[in-house]
């Protein structure tokens, strides 16, 4: 029986004349479906020469040939020498003590090479090497492995042969010097003696030539001033070590500050030792490395820190100078200038203000006080370019004055503020030769693109501070077909013979007696040359000028990050991830705007759903140059006034796809100083950053970081200021430390490894999170994926701000809590501990795997992948993990990482991991790990477990300091040691049973292998 | 590459015995003809004749410890091929130029200065330690006329018809078996057909078959035995399953075709070279390396072809040859002139032993430190004509060793400190390696 029930099917069947209803009648769905959409054009579709069948036969072929190759192991081949070199043993690494210096970066290293390859770069610890790696140096060897590196020389843009090319630019030379125009040769910043001597030679060959040096990022004011003063162009190698008073007026010394690599000894005079440790006071704009170590740091305008200048120079020297110091900072300038006039020879006082007055300031100050760490002798020879001849450079080029342009070492299409102009009018050079490692802006836009071996294929000598003598030795056979500039000099002067032997009979007149093959050895001879002839000049005009400068507005300062620097790297996938130490963003530069001027502008940052940080966009005007869309950072401790903007980004040409990020800060380098005048707007839209730390303070938790203050260290017990957790037991109040709830195993056998962090020596420099890169084969991830936290780092350095002034003052806040609401209220006021204070103290703290003995990570794997050592560390093996991420879950550290993709030969990664020439970089010591396996720090078990080997082998017992991790191997101040404490007499176990050491969450009663040491500042 | 099983399956035991059967049958008749082979070769060494006053075996002594390095009967090396030596030159001439070749040739003596260019103008070393008796007992060994290599050949062949022979012998005896059962069976269905024929012609009743279930039916109804037998067929292929993949990527006796056929058994083996004379990286590495071709020239420069005996019944002394001649080509070493050509090959070996990424092995650790010998993880290598890998090295492997074996301290600086700390804790007065933390999953897993 049909029932005459009528069933509704939406309420718009009540409505007879509804266009739906009508729809719904004759079609399933309302819309039509977009399948024709979906499925992409429908006449490709049917025009397509795959039918059903074919598709068929594809699948079912390509699972049958899946399936059948499975069923086959792989066959391996194994090709040895035809014949082996006499030091190449396969498995055994080598080493090679070199020099590098790039025109930006220096240092005296040591290259890890195996079986041929260089895979890592480490810190030359011979007497005499001065300068340690830093975190661009130490990832300079995977710049070798760039695949987009120049890898043949080009004439106007084809491959060309070298004999083509030496002919072209002969011939370009020949016919300059016949037109009468100029024949110059631009270069970086060479401090090697044996390729000035080569350039003396050209220029006396070929009359008319001349020589301009050029440093991307200058420090022309400071040489200008020096010269006056000293009649030598070079800088003072400070040693902050011999210090105990550093005033710091804008020098970031700590970053990259006339060079940098000022750390090793700063850090020295950091470590409290019989009471007694430096007091550091800095003044500046940006927040920078050395604004955060400071034990005092007054943020100010560079208007301001000019006027600062002057009142220091008037209370140390006396003289009658008046200053336009802003009154909010007299007090501070004056503290600073009383107390650096009383520590006399103890004090030294610095100063980054780019004008030749403030530089002349600098040197009276400090010959005024006789400094101990400011000295003439052996200064540094790393900045030679000077901005004047830079200037009537380009302004010949454009004039069509210069006939033959040679450049090696230099890109200033990309970092000339002017660089689009250079860029056209280099087509009135006729003949334009550009040295380069990469087809970069400058190298695809002139005559001849000359590829140059990487520092690590050539021969070369430095002398990086006057009177050393350092030795730049070949590692590796050139990869590509390139050729040294140096030897195109010798050919271009007649000079048949190799670089190689001009160098070594070159080399005899400044190794100080000893031996090419001992110098080659040692990679250095630390020779020193005598202190300058002390000098003076009219520093009261000086002063008095100084005074006179005038405040400008909205104040833009511009800064190189330790990530990228000067830009030359910008291709190099572990730079661009690292994070910045102060804003812990990476793949990113970004203008940093104070709180203050944030709000004024109506710029936010914040941190959306997914956990990832948004920022507004800026849009910045310098003198009618306009740079738009530039990502905001507000940025604690930015001065008011001021806001800062990083070199090295926007970088476009020989760039892979993902490192094309930032934008290029050079082109508001207008006549090569680093403070302008600018003027700011907001622009539209959200920019998405990839930023590892969300949180910015410590929320008052003072035993994540401990601080106090000297004076409290000197007077009061160890219990007031590194106090020790309590937990109830049995109702009584206990130390933390004494209750557990795990048996422990006898760990008084054998080694037992700690790693020893000090806080008040760790700068935050990041040397290290590279090193740990490149030793622990550690993948990169990409910008998108940092930004869903799934960073690799191993070893991640975690900034914190202090929410009130101090960090004192955060702890004392939180314990004065009182009830939920009100201003003394917990609710609240956690509420506004999340803000870091306007101008905050800053902490550095690197956290790796603490390797707990008592490890949360270990009792939780349902597969017993993670364990533990007797030697102490928290063993993970890989072949073994299920990736269920328990672990990561219950580690109270957060340091462990999941492999949430396959990261290797991988084309959705497109790093150096995934082309052959940047695989080439890992270390086949260490796997490379796989999807779906959890990784983590392992103290760099591979590198004990060699030192152990090599011990047994030649029969004897390990010394202190044998034992090393990538990360400790590669700290420059000391800050990192490792090693083991069973060893009574090593540093570490001394280190162990210090007042200053605590373990990070000591209360969780897990019981770590890596200890920390309570910061102590000097305020 | 070749996949077995690393625990004993049935099917395999089967397989075994049937083999050790055959192999049994066969070894009884091949040991029999074996002997012919031997008594030719002496023959070849007593059948030379008294050529000069010298005494040949005492020539023979003198010439391997002092001109072999250099010269060979039959081929030029360094220097030339030394057969009917005595032909060519004067038996004065030739004490002369032994005992001080150089001073020959200063002479101007043209066939000196001639002999001296033909050979590279590599000068020969003095002997005037070296008697004219002597040297009259060397040319007596190089005058011994060329032994005929063809008696040894002929015996092998004989073998091999003697076991085909007895090969086919068994099949027809098996086959005349087979024929004399199927006889007999269908004798019996003959017999009973006529039995039945008799029966009905003698109009006895013959009891009707009763009808019964089929046995399969019988079992299919029967639930307890179907349970019982597909337990025990899911059991067994459980077994056969876990067996086969606990196999993959096992590659224990994977023994794969070298590009140059290189016989352990010769170097290591008959020759007693020590296995780090040429895998000298296990030394000091992680890597046992395989030599680089420099190594192999260091003896074939002057070996270039395997003495008759080195020649076995499987591969003849021309094959060895052969496989020296492409250590020749590889290397670019011109046997004609004694000069490296400089055109190389590299050999592509096929690696043998391969342990997984995961897994750090380090060769000094065990051959330097612990004093372990190569055959303890590679086998009886000397033995091996072909490589292969003979353990499974699986981890289980690895961990039964580090559990046995202990750890080698006497002498070691380094291990005294944790010798005397350990042995007093375990109470032992020997560790083994796993007592030292050799079972720690990081020592061989980062």
């Amino acid at each position: 029986m049909s029932s005459n029930k009528k069933y509704w099917k939406s309420v718009e069947e009540l409505n007879e004349n509804s266009s739906i209803v009508e729809a719904l009648r004759n079609n399933e769905f309302v819309e039509e479906i977009p399948t024709d959409e979906f499925l992409g054009n429908k006449d490709s579709l049917s025009n397509s020469s795959t039918t059903r069948r074919d598709f068929l036969k594809y699948v079912g072929f390509s699972t049958a040939a899946a399936t059948l190759a499975a069923c086959e192991g792989p066959v391996h081949k194994s090709i040895p020498y035809v014949v082996q070199p006499e030091q190449i043993i396969p498995g055994v690494a080598d080493f090679y003590a070199t020099s590098v210096f790039d025109g930006f970066d220096f240092a005296n290293i040591l290259v890890k090479t195996r079986e041929g390859r260089p895979i890592k770069i480490e810190n030359n610890t011979i007497a005499g090497a001065k300068f340690a790696a830093n975190a661009r140096v130490h990832a300079s060897v995977l710049s070798m492995y760039d695949s987009m590196r120049l890898k043949e020389p080009k004439i106007a843009g084809k491959p060309a042969s070298w004999s083509d090319v030496d002919a072209k630019i002969k011939a370009g030379i020949a016919d300059a010097k016949a037109s009468g125009k100029q024949i110059v040769l631009l270069t970086n910043t060479l401090a090697s003696p044996s390729t000035e001597k080569l350039i003396a030679e050209f220029i006396a060959k070929n009359p008319g030539s001349k020589h301009v040096v050029y440093d991307a990022v200058s420090s022309s004011e400071a040489l200008d001033a020096f010269e006056a003063v000293y009649g030598e162009r070079a800088l003072v190698d400070y040693d902050f070590g011999k210090a105990s008073l550093i005033v710091s007026v804008g020098a970031d010394f700590l970053g990259d500050w006339q060079g940098g690599s000022y750390d090793t000894g700063y850090a020295q005079g950091r470590i409290p030792r019989n009471g007694k440790m430096s007091r550091h006071f800095q003044f500046e704009s940006n927040m920078t490395l050395s604004g955060a170590a400071a034990d005092k740091r007054v943020a100010m305008t560079v208007f301001n820190q000019k006027q600062a200048l002057v009142k220091i120079y008037g209370i140390i020297t006396g003289a009658a100078v008046s200053s336009n110091l802003d009154k909010a900072f007299d007090a501070d300038v004056t503290k600073a200038a009383q107390q650096l006039k009383a520590a006399g020879s103890k004090g030294v006082l610095v100063s980054g203000i780019q004008d030749k007055n403030a530089q002349l300031l600098v040197l009276a100050i400090n010959q005024a006080l006789q400094s101990e760490a400011f000295s003439t002798a052996g200064t540094r020879q790393i900045r030679k370019g000077s901005n004047q001849q830079v200037a009537q450079l380009i302004a010949d080029v454009q004039a069509g004055k210069v006939g033959t342009l040679i450049m090696s070492g230099v890109n200033p299409v990309y970092t000339l503020p002017n660089g689009e102009a250079f860029k056209s009018a280099l087509k009135n050079v006729k003949t334009s030769v550009a040295f380069s490692l990469k087809e970069d802006e400058t190298a695809s836009v002139v005559t001849v693109a000359a590829a140059v071996p990487h520092y690590l294929e050539s021969w070369n000598d430095l002398s990086l501070t006057k009177g050393a003598y350092a030795l730049t030795q070949p590692t590796i056979r050139p990869l590509f077909n390139t050729k040294q500039f140096q030897e195109g000099l010798m050919s271009w002067n007649g000079d048949a013979g190799t670089y190689y032997d001009y160098l070594k009979a070159n080399s005899a007149s400044y190794t100080g007696g000893l031996s090419w093959n001992k110098v080659l050895h040692d990679g250095l001879y630390a020779g020193a040359s005598a202190p300058a002839a002390g000098g003076s000049a009219d520093y009261s005009a000086a002063a008095n000028a100084l005074a006179g400068s005038k405040s400008t507005g909205l104040e833009l300062v511009l800064y190189t990050k330790v990530g990228l620097g000067d830009g030359q790297q910008a291709n190099n996938p572990w730079l661009q991830e690292f994070p910045d130490p102060i804003t812990r963003v990476s793949w990113d530069n970004y203008v940093t705007v104070s709180k203050f001027d944030a709000d004024k502008l109506g710029m936010t940052n914040e941190i959306v759903a997914n956990g990832g940080l948004n920022g507004s966009y800026a849009n910045l005007v310098v003198d009618g140059v306009k740079l738009d869309n530039v990502p905001v950072i507000v940025q604690p401790g930015q001065a008011k006034g001021t806001v800062g903007l990083s070199f090295g980004y926007g970088r476009k040409a020989a760039l892979k796809e993902e490192m094309k990020v930032g934008v290029n800060a050079y082109a508001l380098y207008k006549g090569f100083n680093d403070v302008q005048t600018v003027s700011i707007t907001k622009a539209g839209g959200e920019h998405e950053f990839a930023c590892v730390q969300g949180q910015k303070t410590l929320m008052g938790r003072g035993d994540i970081i401990k601080e106090t203050t000297l004076e409290i260290f000197n007077t009061k017990d160890a219990k007031v200021w590194n106090p020790q957790p309590m937990v109830s037991l049995d109702h009584a109040e206990v130390e933390a430390t004494k209750v557990d709830l795990w048996e422990s195993f006898d760990r008084s056998v054998g080694h037992h490894f700690n790693l020893s962090i000090d806080l008040n020596a760790c700068t935050g420099c990041g040397a290290c999170v590279i090193a740990c890169h490149a030793e622990n084969n550690v993948p990169v991830v990409g910008k998108s994926e940092v930004r869903r936290s799934r960073d690799m780092h191993w070893l991640r350095i975690d900034r914190y701000y202090s929410s009130e002034e101090t960090f004192a003052k955060d702890n004392e806040k939180k314990e004065n809590f009182n009830g939920l609401f009100g201003d003394k209220g917990s609710l609240g006021g956690f509420g506004q501990m999340e803000h870091a204070s306007d101008n905050p103290q800053v902490a550095f703290q690197p956290v790796m795997c603490q390797h707990c003995n008592h490890a949360p990570c270990e009792t939780v794997c349902p597969v017993a992948a993670t364990s533990h050592g007797r030697q102490g560390q928290n063993q993970m093996a890989y072949n073994r993990c299920v990736g269920t991420r328990y672990c990561a879950n219950n580690c109270p550290y957060k340091v462990r990482r999941f492999n949430w993709f396959l990261y290797n030969k991988n084309s959705e990664f497109d790093y150096h991991m995934n082309d052959d020439l940047g695989r080439m970089v890992l270390n086949p010591d260490v796997n490379v790990r796989s999807r779906g396996v959890m990784e983590k720090c392992s103290m760099c078990i591979q590198m004990t477990q060699l030192t152990i080997l090599t011990a047994k082998r030649e029969g004897r017992v390990i010394k202190d300091g044998e034992f090393q991790t990538a990360c400790s191997a590669a700290c420059s101040s000391g800050a990192m040691i490792f090693g083991d404490v069973n060893d009574k007499e090593s540093k570490v176990a001394e280190l162990l049973e210090d007042d200053r050491m605590y373990h990070l969450l000591e209360h969780v009663g897990t019981k770590p292998n890596v200890i920390y040491h309570v910061k102590v500042r000097n305020t | 590459m070749k996949k077995v099983g690393n625990h004993n399956s049935i099917s395999r035991i089967l397989l075994l015995s049937l083999a050790v059967m055959l192999t049994f049958s066969f070894t009884s008749n091949a040991q029999t003809a074996a002997p012919a082979a031997t008594p030719a070769a002496p023959a070849a060494a007593t059948a030379a004749p008294a050529a000069g006053a010298g005494d040949p075996v005492k020539g023979k002594e003198l010439f391997n410890t002092n001109c072999a390095a250099c010269h060979k009967l039959d081929a030029k090396s360094t220097g030339p091929a030394l057969r009917g030596v005595k032909e060519k030159h004067e038996m004065a001439w030739i004490y002369k130029w032994v005992h001080n070749s150089s001073e020959v040739i200063k002479s101007g003596d043209a066939t000196a200065v001639k002999l001296f260019a033909e050979n590279n103008k590599s000068v020969m070393t003095a002997f005037p330690q070296l008697s004219e008796g002597d040297i009259d007992n060397i040319i007596a060994y190089t005058s011994t006329p060329k032994a005929e290599p063809a008696v040894g050949a002929a015996p092998p062949g004989t073998v091999t018809a003697a076991s085909e022979g007895s090969e086919i012998s068994n099949n027809v005896v098996l086959g005349a078996l087979a024929v004399v059962m199927l006889l007999l069976v269908v004798m019996l269905f003959m017999v009973n057909s006529v039995l039945t024929k008799v029966a009905k012609a003698n109009g006895i009743e013959v009891a009707p078959k009763e009808k019964r279930t089929p046995i399969w039916k019988a079992f299919a109804q029967n639930q307890f035995l179907v349970l019982v037998t597909s337990i025990f067929l899911l059991l067994a292929s459980g077994y056969f399953v876990y067996g086969y993949l606990m196999q993959i990527g096992v590659d224990q006796n994977y023994e794969p075709i070298q590009p140059i056929h290189y016989s352990h058994r010769i170097h290591a083996g008959s020759n007693g070279i020590n296995c780090k004379y040429c895998h000298s990286a296990a030394r000091v590495s992680k890597n046992a390396g395989i030599p680089s071709l420099n190594v192999c020239m260091n003896c074939h420069k002057n070996i270039s072809e395997v003495s008759d005996t080195t020649a076995t019944p499987d591969h003849s002394k021309a094959f060895y040859d052969g496989e020296i001649a492409k250590l020749y080509t590889a290397v670019g070493w011109d046997k004609a002139t004694q000069k490296y050509t400089g055109k190389t090959q590299p050999v592509k070996w096929v690696r043998i032993h391969n342990l997984p990424d995961f897994v750090y092995f380090n060769h000094s650790q065990h051959v330097s430190v612990a004093g372990v010998e190569c055959q303890t993880c590679h086998g009886p290598v000397q033995e091996f004509e072909v490589m292969k890998q003979f353990f499974p090295l699986t981890m289980g492997w690895c961990i039964d060793c580090h559990r046995k074996t202990d750890v080698k301290m006497e002498g070691n600086e380094y291990y005294a400190k944790i010798h005397a700390e350990l042995s007093k804790k375990y109470g032992v007065d020997k560790l083994t390696a796993a007592q030292m933390g050799g079972l720690e999953c990081g020592k061989c897993h980062y």
